[in-house]
């Protein structure tokens, strides 16, 4: 490696599952490739070897959940030339984040015999609420091919190409028919971004969200026909708080009627 | 006077899945503590597990973990099951069991060959031993594409499959659909052996422990799903009294909790559990191959552990090999009411059981969920281990006793964040 100037590339994780930084190992097929083009400067779930920074690219999995976490995104960021975010975790604020809707001081004090030993914030939040984030891959867990796309991209400096679209678009380009039609299913298709090209309705079932809310959803709209389908107010909300949380319904309300 | 002291700390365990680290304290040769620390953070997946519907358990459990989400299903749907009282059998399980093989070849693979094998080699990872093992390294990725492609045809995609439900499966593939699969699992089965004779030959250190295993037994086929929850010193018992006989501590210097037996303290999940409770339930030629590669039929050495993990990939391909031969499209899902009640799930989870508990209300809402994760079962002994070893290697140089410290970490392919979703746990009992 030595003389040759591959771009630096650092994979970080804060609160997260893994899942995202393992869809970099599931390349199979291009991962000796990406290595050719890029030195994986640190990548702990991957090598023992730590390369010392600035890193020209930092994927960043996960959210941010304790003080001390909030800090080290600070140190990350200004060691980093180009900050992409992978998955709901990071983009987000990913599952954990439902915490955010509960007391999560009822919730330590239940939780820990000895709460001195563990320190956690209230709630868990998104990368781009603490620094400045030049591109984010939503997914729960984000897509491999999508992710190939950013890389490369980034290697090319050109753009990525990633559509901004919805999961009801992927379903029609795909031609799968509508489950909310069809199965009386309720979906978040319509409201939901697209990178999955509309995995669950080929599967005959609704989507439920795990790549967050596409830009301007219409949330009043989906509720609506929920309610239609005879889904109740408590399970509607359900549905829209899981892997990522979508707008407020009612706020949201207003500014569509606009 | 004070005599030399010697710490060992690795401050970010590499090569494992979460955030973990090492410190080791040797005080006059001897020494004086070990303790892994887990500091990746607490999610609260059985706090916000309450109040959500049963139906949602196998998705939300999933994150617990990228890569094993596979294991957290299958255990949410037995213990969800068990309350319905629904039985999924014929094709039905064994598409189940077809999904598990899945997650087995790729989480294995994935261990064996990119994170375990550069430690017997002396590599940092898999990318540098590429250099001078390229056959290996490309039959390994191959391998573990094998299992994600099932994952992805029978899951819809290899990280959080979307097919599961508690019942069976949102749809079910057609005959058709399948046959490419066998087409590459019988190169995959090949290519098993030939990691079970590589991984043979690695230098693998001298060191047994006397363990207490425990896994699920079945009398009449290795484990995935279903079974008896066994161990070496005579347990046996229902899945239901999993309580009875093992509880959680908390430790000052862990996020996660650590798991033991009540009466005899530290035991041992994952693949040398399995290989050592279970071997008589392997097909004869996999016994053979085992015998054959340096195992005996119990495993005390973790070090072969990656040995055992090439068996149990063989397995694997040899088992979905059978269920896709067998195959005929069932009905997708098996009817049900919904009622109150209490349920039990404990699969066996590339690294050992998984075992899960809910309690739900007559609309099937959770009420009470907890989950106790292969991972932080091992803790335990995963420090035992390096007491032991420690010990036995004390006069290794620092640098090389640091690194075969991690390695016997590594042994046990850790998934901390499993470990330290479900501190939770603590909460119910105190
Ligand atoms: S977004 Fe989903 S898959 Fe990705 S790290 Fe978070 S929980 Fe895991
Ligand atoms: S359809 Fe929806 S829930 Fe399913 S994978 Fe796509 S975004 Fe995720």
């Amino acid at each position: 490696m030595a003389g040759t100037k591959k771009p630096k590339l650092a994979v970080w994780k804060f609160a997260s599952c893994d899942g995202c930084q393992l869809t970099l190992l599931d390349c199979e097929d291009e991962l000796l490739a990406i290595t050719e083009a890029i030195e994986i400067a640190y990548f702990p779930e991957a090598t023992r070897n730590v390369v010392e920074g600035p890193y020209d690219l930092s994927l960043v999995e996960g959210s941010i959940t304790t003080e001390h976490d909030a800090q080290r995104i600070h140190e990350i960021r200004r060691n980093s030339k180009f900050l992409i975010t992978i998955g709901a975790c990071a983009t987000t604020g990913g599952i954990q984040a439902l915490r955010n809707l509960q007391n999560v001081d009822d919730f330590v004090r239940i939780v820990y015999a000895h709460p001195e030993y563990i320190s956690t914030l209230e709630t868990s939040t998104a990368i781009s609420q603490h620094v400045k984030v030049d591109f984010e891959l939503r997914g729960c867990p984000i897509n491999k091919e999508q992710l190939l796309e950013v890389i490369n991209a980034y290697l090319n400096k050109r753009k990525p190409n990633v559509s901004s679209h919805s999961v009801c678009m992927e379903c029609k380009l795909r031609g799968t028919v509508c489950v909310m039609v069809t199965k009386k299913a309720p979906c978040l298709g319509p409201i939901t971004h697209a990178g999955c090209k509309a995995l669950c309705p080929a599967y005959n079932r609704g989507c439920f969200g795990c790549f967050g809310a596409k830009e301007t959803p219409n949330v009043a709209s989906i509720s609506k026909w929920y309610a239609h389908l005879g889904v109740e107010q408590s399970e509607i909300s359900r549905i829209l708080n899981t892997f990522n949380a979508y707008p407020d319904c009612e706020s949201k309300e207003e500014e569509c009627e606009r | 006077m004070k005599g030399k002291k010697k710490t060992i700390k690795v401050d970010y365990l590499a090569r494992v899945e979460g955030e973990g680290a090492l410190h080791i304290e040797v005080q006059d040769n001897k020494l004086q503590d070990v303790k892994l620390k887990i500091f990746e953070p607490p999610r609260f997946f059985e706090a916000f597990l309450r109040g959500r519907s049963y139906s949602e358990a196998p998705d939300i459990t999933a994150r617990i973990c990228g890569i094993c989400p596979v294991a957290y299903q299958m255990s949410a749907v037995h213990a969800m099951e068990q309350i319905l009282e629904v039985k999924v059998e014929g094709s039905l399980r064994d598409l189940r069991r077809l999904l598990y093989c899945g997650e087995w070849i790729e989480s294995h693979v994935l261990h064996i060959y990119m994170l375990h094998a550069p430690d017997f080699l002396g590599y940092q990872d898999a990318i540098s031993m590429a250099k001078e093992y390229p056959e290996e390294v490309k039959r390994g990725l191959r391998l573990k594409k094998v299992g994600n492609e099932i994952l992805k045809v029978l899951g819809g995609r290899e990280i959080h499959p979307i097919n599961v439900r508690v019942g069976g499966f949102y749809k079910v593939p057609t005959k058709r659909e399948l046959e490419p699969l066998a087409e590459e699992l019988k190169w995959a089965r090949d290519a098993a052996l030939q990691t079970v004779e590589w991984a043979a030959q690695l230098p693998i250190p001298d060191f047994q422990q006397n363990y207490e295993f425990v896994a699920l037994r079945h009398k009449d086929e290795y484990p995935f799903n279903e079974g008896r929850l066994v161990s070496s010193q005579g347990l046996d018992i229902d899945i239901a009294h999993f309580n009875d006989h093992f509880v959680e501590q908390h430790v000052a210097y862990s996020n996660a909790l650590h798991c033991i037996h009540k009466e005899r303290g530290a035991y041992l999940v994952g693949p040398l559990a399995r290989y050592s409770l279970n071997f008589a339930t392997l097909p004869q030629e996999i016994q053979q191959v085992a015998l054959q590669n340096n195992l005996q039929k119990t495993c005390c050495n973790p070090f072969q552990s990656i040995i055992v993990r090439g068996i149990e990939v063989l397995y694997a391909c040899e088992e979905a090999l059978r269920i896709i031969s067998e195959y005929e499209p069932p009905q997708p899902m098996m009817d049900f009411k919904v009622q109150a009640g209490v349920g039990h799930g404990c699969t066996e989870a590339p690294r050992g059981i998984c075992y899960h508990r809910y309690e739900i209300d007559d609309e099937g809402m959770i009420r009470d969920a907890r989950i106790v994760p292969p991972t932080s079962q091992n803790q335990k002994m995963i420090e035992e281990d390096l007491r032991h070893f420690v010990a036995q290697y004390i006069d290794l140089p620092e640098k090389e006793l640091t690194w075969r410290c991690e390695q016997a970490v590594r042994n046990y392919d850790p998934c901390i964040s499993c470990a330290t979703h479900f501190l939770k746990l603590h909460i119910k009992r105190s």
